[in-house]
């Protein structure tokens, strides 16, 4: 289908995004790179009457490292710029792992990980990420700028904790501490595709014993879900066959997916488990040790 | 605000100046406006590569940009690329191999491939899958599009062809 009627503006600073913004009013959209957005206009699913095309605003853009603790990722950055850029596969290897599991190229060309966030697909990688790593949410409005911790950011489907005129200016990631292991995997049905399930990880490792680990679901509920009790199951502990049973065990009480097209929610608890096992081989290194 | 944009880029190497309507996207204009219709429109929202066509150097779905948001734009499609004899050999390929079957991803297919082969030269066949796995041929030929691209690769890296 087509999109509907529109009217489109371009902001040339940031401080006009807002004036029109404001202008159009509260159901305006803002365009990044589009790569949802314009496939729910064209589904017809939303009908903003108004567009502010943001993707020339220099203010929203950059990667650089501030400090010696933090990565700030301007929320204009697409997709393929995370991917390739040294200051992100040196120190967030996880997101330099789950960008090629976005789409395809000609998507991870345009999309961006402010729109990824703010559009909040309970299946997209990016916000499970954000949380398993303990991003902040850089949040602007035309007066003022405040920080969201990414597991607070998310609150329902398709639902952030954005203000009315507020978007997201950057993302703010720590830099992955000296013996962290990260890892993203899912499972899809066509590469490139949502997720009918997957998990980002992250464990510090002392020796074989697993440190603060971070398991972080999606595509099994209507956001980011964190598996407490999974984690509780394996913090301090080694990822032997009995642990990582006994996590899996766990997993049924911290997730309970809602049934898609893609399956029953049963369906999905057994991919996560399957996920949560993978996962777990991979922080501990034990894929690594089989290969060898 | 209008409903009519003004935009004015460079398409194939040509200055183009329009006025667009501001849901207009970019393959409905290169096709409905400007008469290029070698860009396909399929699906429409993004999922079956039909559209590919190259903005600022980099290829992207041609359904999920708006023709108003690309004023200052290069985009070169496949008709820019064919009379620049760019992808003679994909093309050569494709006809040799039969991986132009009925044709309608074909020129999304080129241009993706064509992409692959720009980052990387030599990819193996998992890797042109991977790369090429955003683009549906219905008519599902596309171990004779594997084939075509890895000979391509071949012949560029001076190797036998596979």
């Amino acid at each position: 289908m087509k999109a509907p009627p529109l009217s489109y503006v371009r902001a040339a600073t940031l401080s006009e995004a807002f004036q029109l913004w404001r202008d159009a009013g509260p159901d305006a959209r803002l365009l990044a790179g589009g790569q949802s957005l314009l496939a729910t206009l064209a589904f017809r699913l939303s009908d903003p009457g108004t567009l502010v095309d943001i993707v020339r605003l220099h203010e929203l853009r950059g990667i650089s490292q501030v400090g010696g603790t933090t990565i700030r990722v301007g929320a204009l950055a697409t997709h393929a710029e995370l991917g390739r850029h040294d200051l992100i596969r040196r120190h967030l290897p996880l997101i330099a792992e789950a960008v090629p599991l976005i789409a395809h190229a000609a998507v991870r060309n345009r999309g961006t990980i402010g729109g990824s966030l703010a559009f909040a697909d309970p299946a997209a990688e990016l916000p499970a990420c954000c949380v398993a790593l303990d991003a902040m949410i850089v949040a602007r409005n035309a007066a003022d700028e405040r920080r969201i911790p990414a597991a607070q950011f998310f609150t329902g489907l398709y639902a952030t904790a954005l203000r009315p005129y507020e978007l997201i200016a950057a993302v703010e990631f720590p830099i992955a501490k000296p013996g962290e292991r990260t890892a993203v995997l899912e499972l899809a049905r066509r590469s490139g595709d949502y997720a009918m399930a997957g998990v980002a990880a992250k464990t510090r490792l002392a020796g074989a014993t697993l440190i603060e680990p971070q398991l972080v679901f999606f595509g099994v509920g209507d956001r980011p879900v964190v598996a407490e009790r999974a984690m509780a199951t394996i913090s301090g502990q080694q990822a032997l066959p009995a642990t990582i049973a006994a996590a899996q065990a766990a997993l049924a009480a911290d997730l309970d997916p809602p049934a898609d097209r893609h399956g029953s929610g049963r369906t999905k608890r057994h991919f996560a488990r399957v996920l949560l096992a993978r996962a777990l081989a991979r922080l501990a290194g034990l894929d690594e040790a089989r290969a060898a | 605000m209008s409903a009519e944009i003004a935009i004015t880029l460079t398409v194939n190497g040509e200055r183009v100046a329009r006025r667009v309507e501001a849901r207009r996207h970019l393959v409905d204009f290169l096709r409905l406006d400007l008469g290029l219709m070698g860009s396909h429109t399929g699906c429409e929202h993004g999922f079956c590569g039909a559209c590919t066509v190259r903005v600022n150097g980099a290829i992207v779905r041609g359904c999920l940009v708006l023709a108003a948001s690309l004023d200052g734009a290069q985009v070169e499609t496949i008709e820019g690329v064919s009379d620049s004899g760019e992808i003679r050999d994909l093309q050569d390929a494709f006809i040799a191999r039969n991986a132009a079957q009925c044709g309608y991803c074909t020129p999304g297919m080129l241009l993706t491939a064509a992409d692959l082969l720009k980052h990387n030269p030599a990819p193996t066949r998992a890797q042109i899958r991977e790369h090429l796995s955003g683009n549906y041929c219905r008519c599902t030929g596309y171990h004779a599009i594997v084939d075509a691209v890895a000979a391509v690769a071949a012949k560029r890296n001076g190797r036998a062809t596979p």
